[in-house]
């Protein structure tokens, strides 16, 4: 026992770190294509955007092969001071932060290296929610704990949204799939499902009358229908409050609040502007280069929307337009496959915990990897509002690629650790 | 709390079904719809033009009259430009630093990424210097380009000359022209632009979101090579063209030689004329203003746009109508007494000569104005005086057939009809019908209302020259290797004489050569035989002389105009001497009356500028303000010349009330 605990690939799940290592590679290939340098064609020559990916993949996995060596016991123990950290250096960035793109997102490191905090702020608000959520006499239904919960991620979320990094916000709302498997109300994920659908429809047709009309109408069949069952109908009728000040006030915040450009990426998204200069360009050139892609793709280093860079920011947030072009409907079906199969291998892995820790942060894991994946394909292919969130491990970039290995390989920890409860 | 163990099912199935759906986006995207692929090669795929070399224009013998001659833009691409030394290229390029931040920043503002023109059509001699110095200047380069070049200056309104299509000719082209693309706007380089701009290739290029090329489209499976301008043989015979010209300097008019057995135009001569070349390249604006206000107006195809009354060189074709309509016989007999009186009006011999008793051929060699005017008014009044009308109709139509009043359909645009006037002409003009043979008898001696161009008074020479046809002259004889003429041009045109009339008039015209009005151009071994004609104009007179060589067989058919020359026999009849000895004999001999080219080259019947304007042109407004609208158009995109213009169009509406004054005409 003691002779097997000293190796570090000990319990290890294969299963999720080969899948780490095949996105990992995906990822650098299409990088290679995407930013490919006809006076550095070499894949391993640092001088280049593939080079450099390169480094933060061995960084990657010497980080990952540190992280199997500590402690179980000792990352649940950093998890606030790495919070604190993470929050300090997203208030650093507010002040001295490297802007591009509009977003005060970066630290310079120099030599061309770059921080991004806020990508750090994922792995650390998802160790502390789980270290907070796992004590003992936490129940989330308790309104002094649920606050706390808030205020755990929405701290994080405030200062990355005063960047303004959209994107890295959005994808702290995801962690409301861990509330849910530990507890919360079923009615928020409906009220969240609702949210979206309506937000879309109040954006759409900018007529909040017609839809509150319609909801109100939706309402009174559903109580008429079910009058007996007054459970349902007091639901029905909170649903109806809620929804019907829900339109109004994205309607107000639409018209009134938003800037010019985000109400450009929302509008593409809802198929209002066809600005295909503008705005839209970005979206439409991916869609171009992914389209053109058909079954098979147009082979390795052969995508001319790849080629000629036709997409702008490819390597970055559409690096899935090269997987689309040059591997085709085949590539993307692997990589979303893949994507697949690590989230459930993630649930089943976190449903295996002894330690309410563990399981905890898996699914922040899992809802994590799920959100960045939902928002980044979703924008390449014009169903989400193009906001710029990395690719978990394909896009380029080191900070994101740190970020999603001190994830997942924590997890892989902890896991390898499942038999021994560990205690926060 | 595992009590919440069944939520993982729920999250398993929002994560699943969140993943089909992109799957479900990506295979609508990347399966079924086809447009993003063709919006993928859209993208890339740039098709570049690749201008073929404009067809060369040969003469009869494949000496050349215009080429191509390499010359070559510098293009500058502004993102490529690294810091060097400006002054060294302005050196180079002959030009300023001002000059040269003007250009960088024009541009600049049409694309950084992009090449323009940063300085147009650079000889090849300052093109070897700047070549080798080049690559010193990162973001310039040479791009070659072909103009036409005329190696001996002959034949401008002949070849006409080239220039930007305008807009609306890009507009009714429906595609074939660009914006940039070069186009005939007169004379051959017009007539036959089809065959002369070859077939534009297109290169199916590679480029980045940029534009910028990055290679060729599918290995250039899809390219069309260009293909060049086909080689045009002309007619003209570029020895007799040279001495024509030489022999026109100084002088306004026309030499225009056919070979008669083929309707071949071998001399085409307009004069005033200018250097061809002077309309190609970076002054061609400037020097087509000049040429534009010059009052003699160079760019008139005198040829085929100048009408003349053809004077006494007419009286031939009189006869030869008269012969065929049994009206006179070749013995009929007249006796002059110096002055013929048509009704109460007298019709003189020149200088009021008296020739005596004539007879047709002893009429044509003295020009008895008597004896035409006889013969004419014998025709008119053959049905009776109340019957002029028709029989002038009926007259009228036989001179029709000889080409008169109308286009002979050349291939040069432009061409005039001259003037034939018709029954119904003079019905206008007197109010009635009232109007009688002596009325209208200076038609008989070719003047009146009569008008003609060179190209039509050469013609009359073809159809008795073959005694009784002519093939529609033309310029053209071949195109590439293949020798085409249009169909038209091999169908002999019969004029309606029976050649058996020809034999007295020959001898007649033969004798003006050998001791009549041009006795001083006959040459020595070559029996000439051709006509003079003197037409005063107010206090001036054109000199005209029509003529065939050698009588028997013959080659060529010549007719000259010289304006404000006087006596047809003092100036033109040498000047076609010259041109059919250069044709028959490529020399000139020593001649008995002691004329020489050098003298006759030398000599300036220039007239006074201020009274010249519009003289003969009157009925050619039309015409030539196609011709000079074409022309405008071309000049107003480099915006100089707009004053000239203006001028130009007050000096027209002077020649037309110029017109009535040219009424009244006494021959020789």
């Amino acid at each position: 026992m003691n002779n097997q605990r000293s190796n570090f690939f000990f319990n290890v799940d294969w299963v999720m770190v080969f899948i780490y290592l095949a996105l990992c590679t995906i990822g650098w290939f299409n990088i290679h294509s995407a930013a490919f340098d006809p006076k550095h064609p070499g894949i391993l020559d640092v001088a280049t955007d593939y080079g450099k990916q390169f480094i933060y993949i061995i960084v990657g996995v010497v980080l990952a092969i540190t992280i199997l060596l500590l402690e179980s016991r000792f990352i649940a123990a950093l998890a606030p001071a790495l919070y604190v950290i993470t929050s300090l250096l997203l208030m650093v960035v507010l002040v001295v932060g490297h802007k591009i793109g509009g977003n005060q997102a970066w630290i310079s490191l120099g030599g061309g290296f770059r921080l991004q905090p806020s990508e750090f702020a994922k792995f650390s608000t998802c160790l502390l929610l789980a270290r907070y959520m796992s004590g003992t006499n936490i129940k989330i239904t308790e309104t002094k704990s649920f606050l706390t919960i808030a205020a755990i991620i929405g701290f994080p979320m405030l200062l990355i949204m005063l960047q303004p990094d959209t994107g890295s916000t959005l994808v702290f709302s995801a962690l409301i799939f861990v509330l849910y498997r530990e507890g919360l109300s079923p009615y928020f994920l409906i009220l969240e499902g609702l949210f979206i659908t309506l937000f879309v429809l109040t954006i759409k047709y900018n007529s909040p009358v017609y839809i509150v009309g319609s909801l109100i109408l939706l309402a009174l069949i559903i109580i008429l229908l079910f009058r007996r069952n007054r459970k349902l109908v007091s639901t029905v009728l909170i649903g109806l409050c809620i929804s019907a000040a829900f339109v109004l006030s994205v309607n107000f915040i639409y018209t009134k609040v938003l800037k010019n450009y985000q109400k450009d990426r929302i509008n593409l998204v809802v198929g209002i502007n066809k600005d295909t200069k503008g705005r839209g360009y970005n979206v439409n050139q991916s869609k171009i280069a992914i389209g053109s892609g058909k079954l098979w793709g147009q082979g390795y280093m052969q995508g001319t929307q790849t080629k000629y860079s036709f997409v702008p920011e490819q390597r970055t947030d559409f690096i899935f337009c090269t997987v689309g072009e040059e591997w085709g409907f085949a590539g993307s079906v692997v990589v979303l496959g893949l994507y697949l199969f690590l989230l459930l291998r993630i649930i089943y892995v976190a449903e295996r915990q002894r330690s309410p820790f563990s399981r905890i942060y898996a699914y922040g894991v899992a809802s994590i990897i799920f959100i960045h994946v939902f928002i980044n394909i979703g924008m390449t292919i014009g169903i989400v509002p193009s906001i710029g969130i990395p690719l978990p491990l394909i896009s380029y970039g080191g900070s994101s690629l740190i970020n999603f290995t001190a994830l997942l390989f924590v997890l892989i920890k902890l896991d390898s650790n499942r038999m021994g409860i560990v205690y926060a | 709390m595992n009590s919440f163990f069944i939520r993982r099912y729920v999250i398993s199935g929002i994560f699943i079904t969140i993943i089909l759906i992109l799957l479900a986006k990506l295979f609508y995207i990347q399966i079924i719809d086809k447009q993003y692929s063709t919006y993928a090669t859209k993208n890339v795929l740039h098709k570049v033009k690749i201008y073929p070399a404009r067809g060369p224009i040969l003469d009869r013998n494949g000496k050349i009259l215009v080429q191509n001659e390499p010359s070559y833009d510098i293009m500058v691409t502004p993102k490529e430009v690294k810091p060097f030394d400006t002054v060294e290229l302005c050196k180079l390029m002959n030009i300023d630093r001002d000059e040269f931040n003007r250009r960088m920043q024009k541009a600049i503002k049409y694309s950084r990424t992009a090449a323009s023109p940063f300085e147009k059509q650079i000889s090849i001699q300052t093109y070897a210097s700047l070549q080798e110095r080049l690559s010193e200047f990162p973001g310039f380069s040479p791009v070659t380009r072909y103009l036409r070049t005329y190696p001996d200056s002959i034949a401008a309104q002949f070849l006409g000359y080239i220039g930007e299509v305008t807009d609306k000719q890009i507009k009714q082209s429906g595609g074939r022209y660009q914006p940039g693309d070069y186009i005939g706007i007169t004379g051959v380089e017009r007539s036959y632009e089809d065959v002369l701009r070859g077939q534009v290739g297109i290169e199916n290029l590679v480029v980045d979101s940029r534009g910028n090329a990055k290679g060729s489209y599918a290995n250039g499976a899809l390219d069309t090579a260009a293909i060049p301008g086909a080689r045009l043989t002309s007619s003209l015979d570029i020895r007799i063209q040279k001495l024509g010209e030489q022999l026109m300097k100084g002088k306004l008019g026309s030499i225009v030689a056919i070979e008669p057995s083929t309707g071949e135009i071998l001399c085409f001569v307009s004069s005033p004329t200018y250097d061809p070349n002077l309309m190609v390249g970076r002054e061609r604006g400037n020097n087509a203003a000049k040429m534009y206000s010059d009052p003699f107006d160079p760019f008139l195809v005198r040829p085929i746009q100048a009408y003349y009354p053809p004077g006494s060189s007419f009286k031939p074709l009189s006869a030869l109508i008269a012969l065929q309509s049994n009206m006179i016989t070749t013995q009929t007999s007249y006796d002059c007494r110096g002055v013929y009186w048509a009704g109460n009006h007298p019709v003189p011999c020149f200088h009021h000569e008296v020739h005596g008793i004539v007879t047709l051929s002893s009429a044509v060699a003295q020009s008895c104005n008597g004896y035409f005017s006889m013969v004419f008014e014998k025709i008119i009044n053959s049905k009776g005086a109340k019957q002029t009308a028709t029989t002038f109709d009926e007259w009228r139509a036989k001179v029709a057939k000889f080409g008169l009043g109308s286009k002979l359909g050349l291939d040069l645009p432009s061409e005039g009809k001259g003037d034939l006037p018709t029954a119904e002409t003079y019905n206008k003009i007197y109010h009635g019908t009232n109007w009688r043979s002596s009325t209208v008898v200076s038609l008989a001696i070719g003047q009146g209302e009569l008008l003609a161009t060179p190209l039509q008074l050469a013609n009359i020479e073809c159809a008795i020259a073959n005694k009784g046809y002519y093939y529609k002259p033309h310029l053209i004889k071949g195109i590439g290797d293949q020798e085409i003429i249009k169909p038209e041009y091999k169908v002999r045109n019969y004029v309606g004489i029976d050649s058996a009339y020809f034999d007295q008039l020959i001898d007649g015209m033969q004798a003006v050569v050998e001791r009549g009005t041009a006795k001083a151009s006959s040459i020595p071994g070559i029996i000439m035989c051709g006509k003079t004609g003197t037409a005063q104009i107010r206090n001036t007179a054109n000199s005209v002389f029509v003529a065939f060589a050698p009588r028997n067989n013959p080659k060529i058919a010549v007719a000259v105009v010289v304006e404000n020359g006087g006596e047809g026999g003092k100036w033109a009849a040498p000047i076609a001497s010259f041109i059919v000895e250069k044709y028959l004999r490529d020399s000139i001999t020593t001649r008995e009356s002691g004329i020489t080219v050098d003298y006759f080259a030398n000599a300036n019947l220039m007239p006074d500028p201020e009274t010249y304007l519009g003289k003969y042109r009157y009925g050619q407004f039309l015409k030539a303000d196609s011709i000079r609208k074409a022309f405008a158009d071309s000049l107003r995109k480099r915006q100089n010349i707009k004053s000239a213009g203006a001028r130009k169009t007050n000096s027209k509406a002077v020649a037309y009330n110029l017109a009535p004054a040219v009424k009244r005409r006494v021959n020789e």
